[in-house]
């Protein structure tokens, strides 16, 4: 099931992975652990919430440096696009999870997860202006392609 | 520990996943292309799974989670400009680069140099949301 290259069960084991880390995190704090929420708890230093915040976020990257170096297809890493746009896309990242209350984890994963109706609006906003962002990006200027 | 535990869980899941890879989080967005639903399927076994346990462990509980907390409920807010205007302006960003704030943070510690110039500009823009817009107030 499992094999040495990419396949959908890659993505659904990932997937619940996610899901259970996320219920992991909620059932031990009693908050949504969007990432985008989190960063910004770390940020403002908010009170009685930092410890947790610093201590989630230090376990997503170790368990995802172990998974690069145990399965190899988790480590491919394809970037996109010159440093100057993701530095741009990074702002617009930060600015807009924040304004928007919440990312792909907050907003998709937790918010739809629990019914929401703001998460859902919110997931299929995101969505559908990334995939004009990248419409306009790789067909229309005839920018660099993956 | 717990929360350790929860982030190295997370953190895997994102890995196996491949959404650390932003040609994977490009290719679900790019509709026109070759598409890649490898997006979809890692949302519908997140949003599954979390969906589902909150709600078995709320019929158990009666809403209880550990260490004497509760379950978070669902946000019944109406759907207001913020939300729709922040997220449009998520989606641009992330659909500009592949990535969103976890992906981004993993690559960061990854010290892989895209990641190593997104993540300080993303600090930079929630502290502007929060500066000049008010958000994330408490």
């Amino acid at each position: 099931m499992f094999s040495a290259s990419y396949s959908p069960w890659h993505a659904l084991v990932g997937g619940v992975l996610i899901g259970l880390g996320s219920l992991i995190a909620t059932l031990a704090t009693g908050k949504l652990p969007g990432i985008s929420g989190v960063v910004s708890k770390i940020l403002r230093r908010s009170k009685g919430e930092m410890g947790w915040c610093v201590i989630f976020l230090a376990g997503l990257i170790g368990g995802a440096l172990l998974a690069f170096a145990l399965i190899p297809p988790a480590a491919v890493y394809r970037p996109q696009h010159s440093l100057p746009i993701l530095g741009l896309a990074g702002l617009l990242v930060g600015f807009g999870t924040r304004l928007g209350g919440g990312c792909t984890s907050g907003h998709g994963v937790c918010g739809i997860g629990l019914g929401s109706r703001r998460g859902i609006v919110a997931t299929l906003t995101f969505m559908a202006a990334g995939m004009v962002a990248v419409y306009v990006v790789q067909h229309l200027s005839g920018g660099p392609r993956p | 520990m717990h929360v350790l535990l929860a982030g190295v869980i997370f953190g895997a899941g994102l890995a196996v996943s491949g959404m650390t890879d932003p040609a994977r989080v490009t290719g679900f967005l790019d509709v026109t292309g070759e598409w890649d639903y490898s997006l979809a399927l890692v949302m519908a076994g997140a949003v599954g799974t979390f969906g589902l346990g909150q709600l078995v462990w709320r019929k158990q509980t009666k809403g209880r989670a550990w260490f004497s907390t509760v379950l978070p409920v669902c946000d019944r807010s109406l759907i207001d400009r913020p939300l729709v205007i922040g997220a449009l302006i998520f989606g641009i960003g992330w659909g500009l680069s592949g990535f969103c704030p976890g992906p981004a943070l993993v690559n960061f510690g990854a010290l892989r140099i895209e990641a190593l110039v997104f993540v300080p500009l993303m600090a930079v823009g929630m502290i502007l949301a929060r500066v000049l817009v008010g958000a994330d107030r408490e």
